[in-house]
């Protein structure tokens, strides 16, 4: 199994992805791209860029902490500091585009819909990741994947990184 | 978004003083006041975090504000809440402290929030419940969420704590409010003057890193924030209090003291006021008056306090990483 994709792979795999995405919405209709934190809203950034770029002209962009909205809080450790949600955005009725980094287990996914579902109610959510590695614990699947990993062993993780919180774009998977 | 806040965890399962806490410690409750505030901002005001977990609000001491906004933080994090009050409970009929902490923690509980009128209670209760304890007032020691809202309302006038020149005035013996903002203040690096008649201000408050001043006048123009403490007559002995009168002529804050303020000075009081006593009712409804926010953010640092503890009291020994 390949376990490390640098700076061109990566950008590569965003343009791809913006470019199936820019294909299944209409560019004359407003969309919303929220993307979780903090890897997800960087990705969401840069996707929502692509789109502009195809001609989308009314992208509503937020960013979620699902923190509060886990159901493994027990399990995981002391926890990061709580952000602050920021959806200052029509949500009621128009489509959603729901972006993270990973999807592994799908409880980041669930935690986001319960946190969205408590600001709106938006006419469909669809699901981009980067690199969807597998491993789901809920019945929930990506509607775009940049990247498909099999066979990621249990203890390892799958690290993306990009240049704009971690200083270079890469996919590394890695011991846990 | 500072490397240090970012890497910093939050391992105290209990909130019983601010002078336990590191600065970082404080800052982590800030910045987490911070994202709860948001909470209250949105049409459903509620979050699941403590979800299924109970919050037991046991006050052995009147409150109005304090247990109404432990009650809020608790309900718009999802937790169920029960309230326990000294007036119609078996501690009318003699029951220790201990016996009764001990018989509510029997039902299962995850938060005790206390009040009680001996300092160090909630300490003593911390050593005997297995669950968390947050201490909301105990005698004249410390009021810590108290001393955290004053903090987050602060810094959210100021942008900034250090370097600050804050003056906290009138009942300062009996006062575990100016306590808690005393350690916390100093913890963040602002200065700390404590104004009062020396038989309500002894000077071994110098002992805590405090500038101790008899003369309200002498300090008045250079303070960027006044926190005027309620005259706590209920603690009060005569002995240290001659008259309602001279109190307000000496140390009240008066029209006239206002004036010779800095322009855009902060004033603020934890509640209850005694008005026309200790503050001048313009002055407290006015635009430099902080004493509404305060009680706003009380609600999200309380909310900050409820979810850090009950994190803490979850943690399991080991640390990894969220599986996504």
């Amino acid at each position: 199994m390949r376990t490390q994709y640098d700076k061109s792979d990566v950008q590569r795999l965003i343009a791809t992805l913006g470019h199936v995405i820019a294909g299944a919405f209409d560019p004359d209709k407003p969309l919303n791209i929220v993307g979780i934190r903090t890897r997800g809203e960087v990705l969401a950034r840069r996707l929502a860029e692509i789109l502009r770029g195809r001609g989308f002209r009314d992208i509503g962009r937020g960013v979620l902490d699902i923190t509060l909205y886990r159901d493994d809080l027990s399990e995981i450790g002391p926890r990061p500091l709580v952000r602050p949600t920021q959806l200052d955005i029509e949500i009621d009725g128009r489509p959603l585009l729901l972006v993270d980094d990973v999807l592994f287990t799908g409880r980041s996914v669930r935690a986001a819909m319960d946190a969205l579902s408590d600001f709106g109610r938006p006419s469909v959510i669809r699901l981009a990741v980067l690199v969807d590695r597998g491993g789901r614990e809920l019945p929930i699947q990506a509607d775009f994947v940049g990247l498909r990993l099999k066979d990621v062993p249990d203890d390892h993780r799958v690290n993306v990184r990009f240049a704009e919180t971690d200083g270079r774009d890469e996919i590394l998977v890695e011991p846990r | 978004m500072t490397t240090s806040i970012d890497q910093f965890r939050w391992t105290r399962k209990h909130l019983l003083s601010l002078e336990e806490l590191s600065a970082e410690e404080i800052r982590f409750i800030l910045d987490t006041a911070d994202s709860f505030k948001e909470v209250s901002t949105r049409s459903i005001k509620k979050v699941p975090a403590l979800r299924g977990r109970v919050v037991v609000n046991a006050f052995w001491e009147d409150s109005t504000r304090t247990r109404t906004s432990f009650s809020l933080a608790a309900q718009r994090l999802s937790a169920d809440l029960i309230d326990f009050s000294e007036r119609g409970s078996s501690v009318s009929k003699g029951e220790t402290l201990i016996d009764t902490a001990r018989n509510i923690e029997a039902m299962g509980i995850d938060i005790l929030v206390v009040r009680h009128p001996a300092a160090g209670a909630a300490e003593v209760l911390s050593r005997v419940v297995k669950c968390s304890v947050v201490n909301a007032g105990d005698g004249a020691h410390e009021h810590p969420t108290q001393g955290l809202l004053d903090l987050y309302t602060i810094r959210e006038r100021f942008g900034r704590i250090e370097g600050l020149k804050v003056a906290i005035v009138g009942d300062i013996v009996n006062s575990r409010v100016a306590r808690s903002d005393l350690w916390g203040l100093k913890k963040l690096g602002a200065e700390v003057i404590l104004v009062g008649p020396p038989t309500l201000l002894p000077r071994s408050f110098e002992a805590m890193g405090a500038r101790v001043v008899h003369n309200f006048d002498e300090v008045i123009g250079q303070v960027d924030v006044i926190n005027m403490l309620r005259v706590q007559f209920e603690r009060i002995k005569s002995s240290q209090f001659p008259s309602v009168r001279e109190f307000t002529h000496l140390f009240g804050l008066t029209w006239d003291r206002f004036q010779r303020c800095k322009k855009d000075v902060f004033v603020m009081h934890p509640g209850p006021m005694n008005r026309g006593l200790e503050i001048q009712s313009d002055i407290a409804d006015g635009p430099q008056s902080g004493i509404l926010t305060q009680v706003t953010n009380g609600l999200a640092v309380r909310m900050a306090v409820l979810y850090l503890v009950r994190q803490a009291g979850d943690l399991p020994h080991k640390t990894s990483s969220p599986r996504r």
